[in-house]
């Protein structure tokens, strides 16, 4: 086929920019919009899906990691007497009060383990090691919120709950999805620091011997210990990302902002599509004319968005390469998995014929008399 | 063999709500292959629509159309591309080309609407070009064509699907008289030397004595058929239903 589409395309350079620009806009708003979904889906249950846990035992009515009831920590001993079970921790997470050296206040997420274990452990550390928190105060944060809680350095102190507290590490990438950043320490420490009786703890972390059914092991649980209730880490996982993401509106918020993105793509590549139907209008025509079929014209004009769709998505995704990177270093970081940039190379595609049937709908209508006409 | 182009009562009726305009009455016409015949007449008397009903473009409110002895009448609005694409090449007053193609991949679009690949259509536009005297234009765009050039690449455009049957409306109109009678010419060339049946619509009384025969039309009526040499000054005209009788 004679480069018909692509000719008429690039002849008008100008509208070919507004149509790129709008794809591109639609491309980065959604990147951003999805990956900020992503990274706060997966920032809420963090804490859960790194756990390296298989059952989490709480409290009866828990809907979400940060929501624990302390219980008695007897009930651990319970636990690891249940066939399945290779090994049981107690573990608490609590929101509490940080003291800074300027004397201001922020809240912090208390996260107490047990150093020796596997399970629950502070990850991507940069600085110190887990065996530290076995020291007197120790804890560690992650440096994304240096500057929040006015740390500098490993060896700093610090007050919790009117208690002394020393930065033995930092990690790197562990964030909250509320502005309360995680800080762990250990097991007895945490009690002291969220004002847990020494007797209780939050969470019971279960990982199961090899080869143990989950359900079988999650019911013996439930028969042998009263008053809790045991989750797998993917349903906990699943409850807090619900909570969080849809309960409070977050999620629903970033993913409407997606939703707009896709709609100011779809009407600025509809509308700039369609003005370039209309110049070359008296074209379609004449090939009408000449004996085309309309799915030939549909062809070309076809033709045109998926070349403007994959102009716009590889610029777009550049942009969004960009602003991904830039935002590793705050608060909220944006997620961008291979899976979504598959995806939404296809979206663009879809968002740009879509948006070419209005113009298919009028060269649909042309009279080929037309040609006639001078 | 039965005549390229056949009508018989092809009457023409446009409505637009209560109103109506009859824009053909009765109209008879039979064009062989091999004849250029002129089609002339004023503003308003029919001429497109006949034109553009020959060319399977518009559909008689009534009567028969048969094109290279297929009755045309009787096929839906879908499948009236193919018999254009097949039987009918169209040369137009303005032109029509596309304007960022060149000349030669102009030429090529009918050979790619004919399913021809790439390479063969290349070749064949290259060698219709030539047939032009245009050979040399290929790499060209319309833009850097003269009027008489642009034409030259449109009838090497309508003769690439290979029709029996070429429609020109104006072709002349946008052409100084020296040019347009070249085109016209031409356009004789096809019909006499490969068999084709030419009908051109044309304002143009000096090109008229080109045509094998004169076709007046007025207010949707044929007035009068005659060959090149009785080509009055002013042509007759005969109003209200009349057909006058084919001439030989």
């Amino acid at each position: 086929m004679p480069p018909l589409a692509r000719r008429n395309l690039f002849h008008d350079k100008v509208r070919l920019t507004v149509t790129v620009t709008g794809i591109v806009f639609a491309v980065v708003l959604i990147v951003v919009e999805l990956g900020l979904f992503v990274g706060f889906t997966s920032t809420t249950s963090g804490l859960v899906d790194h756990s390296g846990a298989d059952l989490w035992v709480t409290s009866k009515h828990v809907p979400y990691v940060e929501l624990g009831v302390p219980f008695s920590e007897r009930k651990l001993y319970q636990v690891r007497a249940v066939p399945g079970v290779q090994e049981a921790q107690k573990l608490i997470t609590r929101w509490t009060q940080w003291k800074r050296a300027d004397g201001r206040e922020e809240s912090v997420q208390i996260v107490g383990i047990n150093s020796d274990s596997q399970m629950s452990r502070p990850w991507n550390l940069v600085e110190g090691s887990v065996q530290d928190l076995k020291r007197p105060d120790a804890i560690i944060m992650d440096e994304i919120y240096k500057q929040k809680l006015g740390a500098s350095h490993v060896g700093e102190l610090f007050e919790i709950r009117g208690l002394r507290a020393r930065i033995v590490g930092f990690t790197r990438g562990i964030r909250s999805f509320t502005t309360s950043p995680y800080v762990f320490t250990s097991f007895k420490n945490a009690q002291d620091y969220a004002g847990v009786d020494a007797n209780q703890t939050i969470f019971i972390v279960v990982k199961m011997a090899p080869g143990a059914d989950v359900n079988q092991v999650r019911h013996a649980i439930l028969d042998n210990v009263k008053d809790v209730e045991v989750f797998t880490s993917r349903e906990f996982s699943r409850m807090t990302q619900i909570y969080w993401m849809f309960t409070t509106g977050a999620g629903v918020a970033v993913l409407l902002a997606a939703v707009l993105g896709l709609v100011v793509g779809f009407v600025v590549v509809a509308q700039t599509i369609y003005a370039t139907t209309t110049d070359h209008i008296k074209e379609f025509g004449t090939l009408k004319a000449m004996g085309a079929a309309n799915s030939y014209v549909y062809k070309v004009i076809i033709e045109q968005a998926a070349i403007s769709a994959v102009i716009g998505y590889v610029l777009g995704m550049i942009v969004s390469g960009f602003v991904v990177r830039a935002s590793q270093s705050g608060g909220a970081a944006i997620l961008l998995p291979w899976q979504m940039g598959v995806g939404m190379f296809f979206l663009t595609l879809a968002m740009c014929v879509g948006a070419a049937l209005v113009s298919i709908s009028k060269v649909t209508r042309i009279d080929p008399a037309m040609v006639f006409k001078g | 063999m039965p005549p390229a182009i056949q009508i018989r009562e092809v009457t023409k009726t446009y409505t637009e709500g209560a109103a109506s305009v009859t824009a053909l009455r009765g109209v008879d016409l039979e064009v062989e292959a091999g004849e250029l015949v002129m089609l002339a007449g004023p503003s308003g008397s029919g001429k497109t629509t006949l034109l553009s009903i020959v060319g399977c473009i518009l559909s008689p409110t009534s009567g028969s159309v048969k094109i290279a002895g297929e009755e045309v009448t009787k096929l839906g609005q879908k499948q009236l591309p193919r018999v254009r694409l097949e039987k009918i090449g169209f040369v137009f007053q303005g032109f029509n080309l596309f304007p960022t193609l060149t000349a030669g991949e102009n030429v090529e679009l009918m050979l790619d609407l004919k399913g021809i690949r790439r390479d063969a259509a290349r070749n064949r536009a290259l060698a219709l070009l030539e047939q032009v005297g245009l050979g040399e234009k290929y790499a060209s765009f319309p833009a850097d064509l003269s009027g008489g050039q642009k034409q030259r690449v449109a009838i090497a455009r309508a003769l690439a699907g290979d029709p029996q049957i070429i429609l020109a409306d104006e072709p002349t109109a946008a052409l100084d008289s020296v040019v347009g009678r070249k085109i016209i010419e031409t356009m004789r060339a096809l019909a006499r030397n490969h068999g084709r049946a030419v009908v051109i619509v044309t304002h143009d009384p000096r090109v008229l004595e080109l045509g094998d025969r004169v076709i007046h039309i007025e207010d949707g009526v044929i007035a009068r058929k005659l060959p090149e040499h009785e080509v009055p000054a002013e042509l007759l005209t005969v109003r209200s239903g009349t057909i006058a009788a084919r001439l030989a």
